[in-house]
C-alpha cells in the first residue's frame, strides 16, 4: 500500500533500516577525505582510518603494508556489515539483498572465465574475485570450455541462471563473447531487480527504480562508447541495453547509430538530468565520464536516505561503500606511488 | 540565618571539588616523565591543544605509531599463546623494568623467531597432513577396490565381455604409472582417489556427475580420524572418495574439479602387495614427521613461554607508553620549541601533590630547567569531581545517569544514599523478601575483592556495582516490612500481643461485628490482627497513603531548600527572594498544609474528611468546616493560607525577570559603545581567557523563561504530590502479589494431603517469589524510586549540566583500549 509503509515497515525492516542508517553515518567524509590525501605514507592512511569503522580491520596488519591488504581488509568491512544485514533479514527484504550482490557475480564468472581462457591459475583469480559476488562451485568454473557447459556445470546452481537464457551458445568462449555475456547477463539482472522492486511497490520501487534506471543508462552509454570501432552491429549492441530506464526506448535507438563520442554526447544532452554530467565534460572527452558518473551516482544515492521505510537505502549504503573503498584504494595507490598530484582525479566524494 | 549557614561544616560530597584551570611548561627532555608521573597521579585533565590537526600531524606521531606496532606484536602473541593454550600462571615474575627501546627490540626479535618457527612447522604439518590423508585413503579405497572387484567379476561372468581389462585399473598417479609400466590400458575403467572436506561431498559429486554426463561411479567413505585444517588449524571431518570413469578428457576435467573443490588427490595402487608396501612407507614417515612436529612445538612452546610470563607486565607498559604519547600529541610546543606547553584542570587539593610530582619529573631526568606550574583563568566552567568511595559511587552514578552536577551545585547524591533506598523500601516492605535481597547483597559484597577482578556479564556487573545500594535498600525494606508486618506477606506478633481480640471465645462474629480493643496499641508497626479483616485494605490504604503524601511534602521540601542553599552559595538574593521564598510559600500553604492536617488527625483520631477539607478550601474557603473541623482557628488559617499561595504565583512570576533587566541595564547603562571595542581586543590579545562576555540581554526570552519556571512549579506541586501516590500503589501491588502468592499457592497446596502437590505447590511458590517478586517488583519499585529522585526531588533544584572531570590516569586505561 503506497504510502502507509510507514505503519507495517518497522514490523520488519526497522531494525535493519536503523543499522543501516548507523553505517551510513560512520561513512568517510570530505574531512577525512582531505585529512587523507594529505597522507605521505600507507601508515599514514592506516593511522588515520583506526580512528574510523575499518580500525578493527586494519589494526593487526603487520608493518609493510600494500594497498591490496587495506583494500581487501577494508571490502572486509563492508562484507561483514552485509553478511550482518543479510543474516537479519526476513523476506523479501533478504531476496532484495541478494539481488545486490549479482551485479558482483557476474563480474566474478567473467573473471575467472576470462582468466582461464588466458591461463592465469585459478587460485591467484579468486584471490581477485569480490568477496560478495561468490558462491560455491565458483572455482570449477575454469572447467568450462563453452557457454553451453558453462551454464550446465555450474551456473545453473546459482542465482544467475535464469539470466543465462539469451546468451547459451555452443561457441568457443574468446574475450568478443565473454563481453557480450557480461553485458547481456547484466541487462537480464537490470531487468530482473527492476521488476522486482516494481513488485515490492512503495517508495522502494519510486526510488530504486530511479537508481536502477541511472545504472541502465550509464551502463548504455558505456557499451556505446566501449563498442565504437569493434565489429559490434547496431542491431548486437542495441541487444545489449536494458529495457528500461530513461533512454529506453528512443535514446537507444538513437545511441545504437552513434559512432563517437560526440554524438553520444549529442543524444545524451536531450535528457536533462544527464545534461549537468555532460556539461561538465570538453568535446571529444571521455575520460573523466566515469568520475562524472560516479558523482551523480552517489549525489542520487544520499537523496535515497531522504525517505525513511524503504529498501533501496541498502542499496545505496553497499554502492557507497564500495565507493568508498574505491576512494581507498585510489588514495593508497597514489600514495604508495608518489603520485599525491593525481590523487584527486578520482576520488568522489560521499558527503 | 546566612551566618549559620556559612558556619555549616563543608561535605565533602555536598559540592564538587574546587578545580582550577592550569598550565604546564615543561621542558622537553622531562616532557614524557612528566606526564608519566601525572598518569600515575591521575588528577590532571588535559586539554586538547591542538583539536583542529589530524592525528598524523601531531608531533609526536611517530612515537604513538611505535606503540600501536608494540602492541600489536604483542596481540599476535597472545594470540598465539592461547593458540597453543599455554595460558597459565597469573603469577607476574619480577623483573627489572626495561627501556621501551629495548622491548620493542625484544618483540622484534621474538616476533622473528616466532613466525620462522610457525612457518617451519607449518610446512611440516602440511607434509604431515598430506601423508595422514595419504594413509587413510590408502586404507579407505582398498575397500572400494576389493569391492569393485568381485562387483566386476560378477559382472562379466554375466556380460562376457563388458570389461576386458578389470583387474587391472589404472592408477590417477603419473608417479604410479612408472610403478607399474604396462600395466595400464588407455581406454580402460581408471579412477581417481582422494580426500576431500565433509561439507563438500555433496556438491561435488553433482558437480562430477554432470561434467562427466554420469558416467563415472563415485565411491566415499567418512575418514575415520579428523584432520586438521590448514588455514583455521581446526580439526574436521574428511571424506575419502573413489571416482571411476573412462577416457582421458574426463580425467583432465575431474582433476580440474578436485582442484577447483580443493580437493587432494592421492594414487592408490590396487596392488595389494604394493599397497602394502606405501602404507608401511607411509606409516614410518608419518612417525619420523610426528617426531619432528612434535620437537617444534615444544620449541615453540617454550619460546612463547618466556614470552607470556612477561606478557602481562609488557602489554600493560605499552599501553601506557601509548597514553603518554597520545596526551603529549596534546600539548603545545611553545615558540622557543624547547617547552611544551600544556593546559588543563585539576582539583585545588591536588595541587601540591602535582607539583610534587612535577618536581620528582625534573629531578629523575635531571633537566636543569624545572616545570612551571601556574593557575590560570579558563573561560569554559570547570569540570565535575566528587571524590566518591566505593560506598558512594554507586549512588552518585544514579545522580549522573541523570545529568552531571553542574560546577559546585549541591549534589543530590548526599541525600540520595538514604533516600532512594528508603523509598524503594516503602514500595517494597516485606521482612522476608528483605532478607533475601540482603543475602544477595552480602554474598556480593563479601566477595568484593574477587568479583572486581573478574570480568563479569553485564547484568552480574550492574548488580555488583549496586551492590551497596542493593544492600541499604534490603535493610530498609527489612524495616519497611516489619512496620508493615510482613512476612511473605504473613504478619507476625514480633513486639507482643495483638492490642485487639474478639468478643467472646468463639470468635464467631469477628468479621461481622469486628474486634474490641483490649491493651495498649500494638508497639511497633501495623497490629497483626488487621490481616484478614474486613477493613484490612481500608486501613492500610489510608496508612499508606497519607505517609506518602508525608513523605513526597518533606522530599520535595528538601528539594526546594537545597535550591536555598544553591542560591546562597551562588550569593545571588534574587533567586532566593523571588524563587525560593514563594516556592516554599505556595508548596507549604497548601500541601504543606495538608500534611499538617494528616498529622493532627492521626493525633487526635478525628472523624475528619481530609478530601472534603482540601477540597473546600479552594471552593469555598469562607464556608463552615462543620463536622470536618479538626483544630479551632481553622478556617481563617486556611483563607491566610489560600491568600498566601495566591500572592505566592505572581511573586515568582513576575519580579525577577524585571530585577534581571535592571540590574543589566545599571550595569551597562551608557557604556555600551565603549564596551564593544575593548571585548573585541580582548579576544585577539587572550583567546583562552577567562573573561565573561555579556550577550545581549534578551527580556522577552528571561520572561518567557520565568513563566514556564513559575508554570511549571505550580503545576508540579500538584502533580509531584499525586505522583508520590505511587509509594503507595507500588506498596499495595507488592504485598496484595504476595498474598495472592502465599494464599492462592502455597496455603492451597498445603491444604492436600499429598507430598507431590505439597512439593509443586512449594515449587511455584519459590518460584513465584524469586522471580516476579524478588527480580520484577525489585526492578519496579527501583524504578519508580529512581523516577521520584530524577523528577520530583532532583527538578527542585538540580540543574545537572555539568560535565565530568576525566583525568589523565593510568588507572582508568583498561584492556579494551587497544
Amino acid at each position: 500500500m503506497y504510502g502507509f509503509e510507514a505503519l507495517t515497515f518497522n514490523i520488519h525492516g526497522g531494525y535493519l533500516e536503523a543499522i543501516v542508517r548507523g553505517h551510513r553515518a560512520r561513512l568517510l567524509t570530505a574531512a577525512d577525505y582531505n585529512n587523507l590525501c594529505q597522507c605521505e605514507t600507507l601508515e599514514d592512511i592506516k593511522m588515520h582510518l583506526s580512528a574510523t569503522e575499518y580500525g578493527p580491520y586494519l589494526q593487526n596488519e603487520p608493518s609493510p603494508l600494500h594497498t591490496t591488504t587495506i583494500v581487501e581488509k577494508c571490502t572486509l568491512k563492508l562484507v561483514d556489515d552485509y553478511k550482518h544485514m543479510l543474516c537479519q533479514a526476513t523476506e523479501p527484504l533478504s531476496t532484495f539483498l541478494e539481488y545486490i550482490t549479482y551485479g558482483h557475480m557476474i563480474d566474478n564468472v567473467v573473471l575467472i572465465v576470462t582468466g582461464t581462457l588466458h591461463e592465469r591459475d585459478v587460485q591467484e583469480l579468486l584471490e581477485k574475485c569480490h568477496p560478495l559476488g561468490m558462491f560455491d562451485s565458483i572455482a570449477s568454473l575454469a572447467v568450462a570450455q563453452n557457454m553451453r557447459e558453462l551454464y550446465r556445470l555450474v551456473l545453473v546452481d546459482t542465482p544467475l541462471a535464469p539470466y543465462f537464457s539469451d546468451c547459451i551458445t555452443s561457441e568457443d568462449l574468446d574475450d568478443m563473447n565473454i563481453e557480450i555475456m557480461r553485458n547481456t547477463l547484466y541487462k537480464a539482472y537490470l531487468e530482473d531487480f527492476y521488476k522486482f522492486c516494481q513488485k515490492l511497490g512503495g517508495a522502494t520501487a519510486e526510488i530504486m527504480s530511479d537508481l536502477l534506471a541511472f545504472e541502465a543508462d550509464r551502463r548504455a552509454v558505456n557499451i556505446t562508447i566501449n563498442s565504437i570501432g569493434t565489429e559490434l552491429t547496431r542491431d548486437d549492441r542495441k541487444k545489449l541495453y536494458s529495457n528500461f530506464g530513461l533512454l529506453y526506448p528512443y535514446g537507444h535507438e538513437e545511441l545504437a547509430v552513434s559512432e563517437d563520442i560526440d554524438q553520444v554526447r549529442a543524444v545524451m544532452e536531450k535528457y536533462p538530468p544527464y545534461q549537468s554530467i555532460f556539461a561538465k565534460l570538453s568535446f571529444g572527452e571521455s575520460q573523466m565520464l566515469d568520475k562524472a558518473f560516479n558523482e551523480e551516482e552517489v549525489k542520487r544515492l544520499c537523496l535515497a536516505f531522504d525517505q525513511q521505510f524503504h529498501y533501496a537505502v541498502f542499496f545505496a549504503y553497499m554502492r557507497l561503500r564500495e565507493q568508498e573503498v574505491r576512494n581507498l584504494m585510489w588514495i593508497s595507490e597514489c600514495v604508495a606511488q608518489n603520485q599525491k598530484s593525481r590523487v584527486h582525479d578520482s576520488v568522489v566524494f560521499i558527503f | 540565618m546566612a551566618q549559620f549557614i556559612d558556619n555549616i561544616p563543608s561535605m565533602d560530597l555536598m559540592r564538587s571539588e574546587k578545580m582550577t584551570f592550569a598550565q604546564l611548561i615543561i621542558p622537553v627532555e622531562s616532557a614524557h616523565r612528566a606526564v608519566s608521573y601525572l598518569g600515575e597521579l591521575g588528577l590532571f585533565q588535559f586539554r586538547d591543544l591542538n583539536e583542529n590537526k589530524s592525528p598524523f600531524q601531531r608531533t609526536f606521531i611517530n612515537q604513538v605509531k611505535r606503540c600501536a606496532e608494540m602492541s600489536r606484536k604483542l596481540r599476535f602473541f597472545k594470540d598465539q599463546i592461547s593458540k597453543a593454550g599455554l595460558m597459565s600462571s597469573p603469577h607476574s615474575v619480577l623483573q627489572p623494568d626495561i627501556e621501551l627501546e629495548e622491548l620493542e627490540y625484544q618483540l622484534a626479535e621474538h616476533e622473528h623467531e616466532l613466525i620462522e618457527l610457525n612457518s617451519n612447522s607449518e610446512k611440516l604439518r602440511q607434509s604431515y597432513n598430506e601423508l595422514l590423508e595419504f594413509k587413510i585413503v590408502l586404507q579407505k579405497a582398498f575397500g572400494f577396490l576389493a569391492s569393485n572387484h568381485s562387483h566386476e567379476f560378477s559382472e562379466r561372468e554375466l556380460e562376457e565381455n563388458v570389461y576386458l581389462n578389470d583387474g587391472y585399473f589404472d592408477t590417477a598417479s603419473p608417479l604410479e604409472k612408472e610403478l607399474k609400466p604396462g600395466s595400464s590400458y588407455q581406454s580402460g575403467l581408471r579412477f581417481i582417489s582422494g580426500m576431500i572436506c565433509k561439507s563438500k561431498v555433496l556438491r561435488f559429486e553433482r558437480m562430477l556427475f554432470r561434467a562427466t554426463r554420469g558416467n563415472m561411479l563415485f565411491n566415499q567413505a567418512a575418514a575415520d580420524e579428523l584432520i586438521e585444517d590448514p588455514v583455521s588449524n581446526e580439526k574436521i571431518e574428511k571424506t575419502v572418495f573413489v571416482v571411476f570413469f573412462s577416457g582421458e578428457q574426463a580425467r583432465t576435467k575431474i582433476l580440474k574439479i578436485c582442484e577447483s573443490f580443493g580437493a587432494n588427490c592421492y594414487p592408490v595402487p590396487e596392488d595389494i602387495s604394493k599397497q602394502r608396501q606405501i602404507s608401511g612407507e607411509v606409516s614410518t614417515r608419518l612417525s619420523d614427521l610426528e617426531t619432528t612436529l612434535d620437537a617444534g612445538i615444544r620449541h615453540r612452546n617454550k619460546a612463547l613461554a618466556s614470552v607470556e610470563c612477561h606478557l602481562a607486565k609488557w602489554m600493560n607498559m605499552v599501553r601506557r607508553e601509548k597514553a603518554v604519547y597520545d596526551t603529549l600529541n596534546m600539548l603545545n610546543f611553545d615558540v622557543t620549541k624547547k617547552c611544551l606547553v600544556g593546559e588543563g584542570w585539576c582539583p585545588v587539593f591536588a595541587k601540591l601533590q602535582i607539583q610534587e610530582a612535577l618536581q620528582r619529573a625534573t629531578l629523575d631526568s635531571s633537566s636543569q630547567v624545572g616545570i612551571i606550574f601556574h593557575p590560570m583563568d579558563a573561560a569554559e566552567s570547570p569540570p565535575t569531581y566528587f571524590r566518591t568511595n566505593r560506598f558512594t559511587s554507586a549512588y552518585q552514578e544514579i545522580v549522573d545517569a541523570y545529568g552531571v552536577a553542574r560546577y559546585e551545585e549541591a549534589n543530590p547524591a548526599v541525600y540520595t544514599v538514604i533516600t532512594f533506598p528508603f523509598l524503594f523500601a516503602v514500595m517494597f516492605g516485606d521482612w522476608g523478601h528483605g532478607i533475601c535481597l540482603l543475602l544477595g547483597a552480602l554474598v556480593l559484597i563479601a566477595r568484593e575483592s574477587r568479583l572486581s577482578k573478574e570480568r563479569l556479564g553485564s547484568f552480574m556487573e550492574m548488580l555488583f556495582g549496586g551492590r551497596y545500594v542493593l544492600l541499604l535498600m534490603s535493610l530498609f525494606s527489612i524495616y519497611c516490612g516489619l512496620i508493615y508486618n510482613e512476612f511473605f506477606s504473613v504478619p507476625f506478633h514480633i513486639f507482643g500481643k495483638s492490642a485487639y481480640s474478639c468478643r467472646d471465645a468463639s470468635c464467631r462474629d469477628a468479621h461481622t461485628a469486628g474486634l474490641v480493643k483490649l491493651r495498649d496499641p500494638y508497639p511497633f508497626g501495623v497490629d497483626p490482627s488487621w490481616r484478614g479483616s474486613r477493613s484490612e485494605l481500608a486501613f492500610l490504604n489510608s496508612l499508606k497513603m497519607k505517609m506518602s503524601i508525608l513523605l513526597g511534602v518533606a522530599q520535595m521540601n528538601l528539594g526546594i531548600i537545597l535550591s536555598y542553599f544553591n542560591a546562597h552559595y551562588f550569593s545571588s538574593s534574587v533567586d532566593i527572594r523571588y524563587q525560593f521564598v514563594p516556592q516554599m510559600i505556595f508548596l507549604n500553604s497548601l500541601f504543606g498544609y495538608l500534611s499538617l492536617l494528616i498529622v493532627i488527625k492521626w493525633c487526635n483520631g478525628s472523624q475528619a474528611d481530609l478530601y472534603h477539607v482540601m477540597i473546600y478550601m479552594f471552593l469555598s474557603p469562607t464556608d463552615n468546616l462543620g463536622e470536618n473541623q479538626l483544630f479551632r482557628g481553622q478556617r481563617p488559617l486556611q483563607i491566610v493560607l489560600l491568600l498566601l499561595a495566591l500572592i505566592a504565583v505572581p511573586w515568582m512570576l513576575f519580579p525577577k525577570p524585571f530585577i534581571l533587566k535592571k540590574l543589566h541595564h545599571e550595569r551597562f547603562q551608557g557604556r555600551t559603545y565603549g564596551m564593544l571595542t575593548t571585548s573585541e581586543m580582548d579576544l585577539e590579545e587572550e583567546p583562552d581567557s577567562a573573561r565573561q562576555h555579556d550577550e545581549e540581554f534578551n527580556f522577552s526570552e528571561v520572561f518567557v523563561h520565568q513563566m514556564i519556571h513559575s508554570i511549571e512549579f505550580v503545576l508540579g506541586a500538584v502533580s509531584n504530590t499525586a505522583s508520590y501516590l505511587r509509594l503507595w500503589a507500588l506498596s499495595l501491588a507488592h504485598s496484595e502479589l504476595s498474598t495472592v502468592f502465599y494464599e492462592k499457592v502455597l496455603v492451597l497446596a498445603w491444604g492436600y494431603d499429598n507430598l507431590v502437590i505439597r512439593l509443586v505447590g512449594l515449587a511455584v511458590f519459590a518460584f513465584a517469589t524469586a522471580f516476579i517478586l524478588l527480580m520484577m517488583e525489585t526492578l519496579s519499585a527501583f524504578l519508580h524510586a529512581l523516577r521520584l529522585h530524577w523528577v520530583e526531588f532532583q527538578n527542585k533544584f538540580y540543574h545537572g549540566d555539568g560535565y565530568k572531570f576525566r583525568p589523565f590516569s593510568f588507572a582508568s586505561l583498561t584492556e579494551d583500549d587497544d
